[in-house]
């Protein structure tokens, strides 16, 4: 199965460590705001208004320009049932859609399979970063996780004249051969998968110009690697990386941190979207933003603590922009367990993009029926 | 020396450490290989690494603390080690008795529970059991301290069972029923512990057990066909008895020292590969009163395990330390071990923080596309540089053999001196005319070094550098 340069792909920020939402889409209009954040809140006269009741974070100017132009869905209270406040379970709960057990299976590696089951191309799916995050893990399922998309490759500690030699004989090494048993043969079509994979993506940075020029954070240079690649037609349908370091994690000093985190986010995501309409290529990319939980409705005098019922966004030219579900109140008796009440389920964000933009049935790959969002353009 | 003893001694010390230098390999072959296995036997007679001297170059290491720490701790550990047993069993524990840092939120937690393994992991198994059910991360990883009288959790109850001693079943039949699974948790009712395990806000302070007699169920129970007012011991002395204990305790020595089984999940129907040598493992666990050093002895000096040479793929934690071990660096404290340590991490081993209560799957399942390239890097880049003492070490040896050297023996000699590696003939030969296109080899010539280095990297580029 080839893909066209019109596939639909979909590309995935993570921004680990519970982005605080009502600091991000402020509730400025919501008195029960200013009394819960008396520190740790964004004074009304620098809100980027969207309307009487939200607006933007002042650092987010970049993507409100994208959102006044309709490129931008905020996803307001999204969550899920008996919310987790711990890093690591609440982001494996995105990761696997497993809320009540221990999932193994990523929501994308399950998709990564049904548009490529026979896997006939190793770089039907791409992460930028080191290690691989649950979202895309699947048996059986190829996934190249690039740490340096100039530098990426098999045995890329050799120089060049005798690397060339080094992996001539490693792709003869392992050539199938049959019958060697069922571990080695294993072993040999995987590192066959992960050769070609690294000759394929080294294809992508020299192929590529842009006028774009992208900062110099990790979350910078990994969009500019994505962009890279799509736009080199390698038939990468979905590609993934994640803020570092659980920075959103913003328990103290909030006031410092998360205005750098989102001016940096935001001018990242504005560049991204540019050099992708430079390449014509914006008509067939959406990104999704997403974070394990909000953080607390009150602040704790520096910083904010884990919460949940968070905030997310999806970027693109087939996005119909605009705020979707609601905004969670703040009224004591409307939280749960103290915290913002999500009003949609991440699983129906899920289903979604991966029916209404990826053209898959979702049931199988979120473990359900869940109600969609009309943010995708039909 | 024969070449023969000292492949057997790399296959002893990659299995029950994680690997030895050539030298070393000739030290233990000459004091002979039961000899060697008693001394492994007994790591308590060799002196244990200084945490003084680590403190006083890492001076946050009075207590370590934090996750990542941890594992360059460890990794500094598995390293520089005099206890290669010590530190295997301590792994090997870890991956069957599991904790995780998601959960617990507390490494210095975590690792005093690890010096549990350390202590206790060639003891007796039911003592191991006792020390794991009593242990704080343990009790708080599996809820057993919401587990009451009036209102048992039975996390921990069914865990004990189904993943610390006796499994779901064996020979197609099952090992317990879920009336068991309760009337274990029952008897653990009151293993508590007295103080949370918070980092916030009070600081980091040691969390303790405690057993709450007022919270305990004393009524009478059956558990597994035997009465009485069963407490947290008496489950574990009675779990101890069964035959399926025996079983999982030799199929998992078996599994992690010496072949890689099929997932533990299938246990119940598949038998294991050896059954002989599972038989010996299980007669010796009764024999020895449970003991599991005894039961090792055993394993070493079987005929099935000489002959098991590289029947294990290698887990990230032996990739790392095996091969850093071999290159002969950060053997003290120094900067720059904590990126080396998160290696094994992206290889897809999170120490002290697996997936799951089920711990990481092994075998082939610890390679993918992306985890095979992260090995294969690896190794490559470490055994290819030439000013690691290590790999000196390997030149030096090769070199004094002669004023020149034959392709073959070039590339065998490389093969001796990783631990006697096995190439098919179809890869040997392609490393031979590699060789061949540079004519032969002379030890004394400039680049000698660097031809050295790159076979070094091509044999651990191969499939077979992937096993132990």
């Amino acid at each position: 199965m080839t893909s066209t340069k019109k596939d639909p792909v979909l590309v995935v920020l993570q921004l680990s460590g519970g982005n605080d939402a009502l600091n991000t889409i402020v509730p400025y209009g919501d008195p029960l705001y200013q009394d819960n954040r008396p520190v740790v809140r964004i004074p009304t006269d620098q809100v980027l208004p969207i309307n009487d009741y939200v607006g933007f974070n002042p650092n987010l100017g970049p993507i409100k320009e994208l959102y006044d132009q309709g490129k931008i869905a905020i996803i307001q209270g999204v969550g899920y049932p008996h919310p987790n406040r711990s890093h690591f379970r609440s982001m494996d709960i995105w990761h696997t859609c497993e809320p009540d057990k221990m999932g193994t299976e990523g929501w994308l590696g399950r998709a990564i399979k049904a548009i490529d089951p026979k896997s006939e191309n190793v770089l039907t799916c791409v992460n930028f970063g080191r290690g691989l995050p649950r979202s895309l893990v699947m048996p059986g399922v190829p996934v190249a996780s690039v740490g340096n998309l100039e530098t990426y490759g098999v045995l890329t500690a050799m120089e060049d004249e005798q690397r060339m030699e080094a992996l001539d004989i490693f792709s003869h090494i392992y050539s199938p051969a049959i019958g060697r048993g069922a571990v080695e043969d294993y072993l040999s079509s995987t590192g066959m998968d992960a050769l070609k994979g690294a000759d394929i993506l080294s294809v992508a940075t020299e192929k590529y110009t842009s006028s774009v020029e992208y900062g110099g954070s990790v979350v910078a240079q990994y969009m500019r690697n994505i962009a890279q690649v799509i736009t080199a037609d390698l038939g990468v349908r979905i590609l993934y990386t994640t803020a570092p370091y659980n920075s959103f994690d913003t328990h103290a000093s909030e006031l410092v941190a998360h205005p750098k985190l989102w001016a940096d986010v935001s001018q990242t995501v504005s560049d991204f979207y540019q050099d992708l309409q430079e390449h014509n290529a914006s008509d067939n990319v959406v990104l999704l933003l997403f974070t394990e939980f909000g953080r607390r409705v009150h602040d704790n005098g520096s910083g904010s603590d884990h919460g949940s019922g968070g905030i997310a966004f999806v970027v693109g030219d087939a996005v119909r922009g605009g705020l979707h579900a609601e905004y969670p109140s703040l009224a004591p008796e409307k939280l749960l367990d103290g915290d913002l009440h999500f009003n949609n389920d991440f699983r129906g964000l899920y289903t979604t993009l991966l029916e209404d933009w990826l053209g898959l049935d979702g049931k199988p790959l979120v473990g359900g029926s869940f109600e969609k969002l009309g943010f995708i353009k039909k | 020396m024969a070449t023969q003893d000292i492949a057997l001694m790399a296959h002893l010390m990659r299995r029950a450490g994680f690997g030895a230098s050539y030298k070393e390999l000739e030290t233990r072959a000459a004091k002979g290989y039961e000899a060697t296995v008693e001394e492994l036997l007994h790591p308590e007679d060799q002196p244990d690494i200084s945490l003084d001297l680590l403190q006083r170059y890492f001076t946050d290491w009075k207590q370590i603390n934090g996750l990542e720490t941890n594992q360059t701790y460890w990794t500094y550990r598995m390293i520089n080690t005099k206890r290669p047993l010590e530190e295997k069993i301590c792994l090997f524990w870890h991956g069957i008795f599991c904790v995780g840092d998601s959960k617990c939120m507390s490494g210095a937690q975590i690792l005093r529970q690890l010096n549990k393994f350390r202590r206790n992991g060639l003891g007796q198994f039911p003592y191991l059991l006792t020390e794991l059910a009593s242990d704080p991360a343990m009790v708080y990883y599996l809820d057993n301290q919401m587990s009451h009288k009036d209102a048992i959790n039975e996390n921990w109850g069914r865990e004990l069972l189904e993943l610390f001693s006796l499994g779901v079943g064996m020979d197609d039949h099952a090992n317990y029923s879920e009336d068991d699974v309760k009337v274990c948790a029952q008897a653990f009712t009151g293993w508590t512990i007295g103080n949370a395990m918070p980092r916030y806000p009070y600081g980091r302070y040691e969390a303790m057990f405690l057993y709450n007699p007022d919270d305990h169920d004393e009524a009478q129970k059956t558990f597994l066909g035997e009465t009485g007012p069963w407490n947290g011991e008496d489950v574990i002395n009675i779990i101890a008895k069964q035959p399926a204990a025996a079983r999982f305790v030799a199929r998992h020595l078996y599994n992690f020292f010496v072949a890689d089984e099929p997932q533990v999940p299938a246990w119940q129907k598949s038998p294991p590969r050896d059954p002989q040598l599972i038989k010996m493992l299980e007669d010796e666990y009764f024999r020895s009163n449970y003991d599991i050093r005894s039961m090792l002895r055993v394993l070493f000096n079987s005929d099935s395990f000489k002959n098991a040479r590289f029947a294990r793929v290698k887990s990230p934690a032996e990739v790392v330390a095996g091969t850093l071990r071999l290159v002969g660096t950060f053997t003290s404290p120094m900067p720059g071990l904590h990126p080396i340590a998160q290696e094994i991490r992206y290889m897809g081993q999170d120490l002290m923080n697996p997936p799951t209560v089920e711990g990481w799957h092994t075998g082939a399942e610890w390679i993918d596309s992306g985890t095979l390239v992260e090995r294969i890097n690896f190794c490559a880049d470490q055994l290819g540089d030439v000013t690691k003492p290590g790999v000196q070490a390997i030149i030096s040896r090769l070199a004094a053999e002669g004023r020149t050297l034959s392709p073959e023996r070039l590339v065998s000699g490389c093969l001796e001196t990783l631990g006697g590696y096995e190439l098919p003939a179809a890869t040997r030969d392609r490393l031979i005319k590699h060789i061949q296109k540079g004519g032969d080899v002379s030890t004394s010539a400039q680049d000698f070094g660097n031809r050295v280095a790159q076979m070094l990297q091509l044999i651990a580029s191969t499939q077979e550098y992937q096993f132990a």
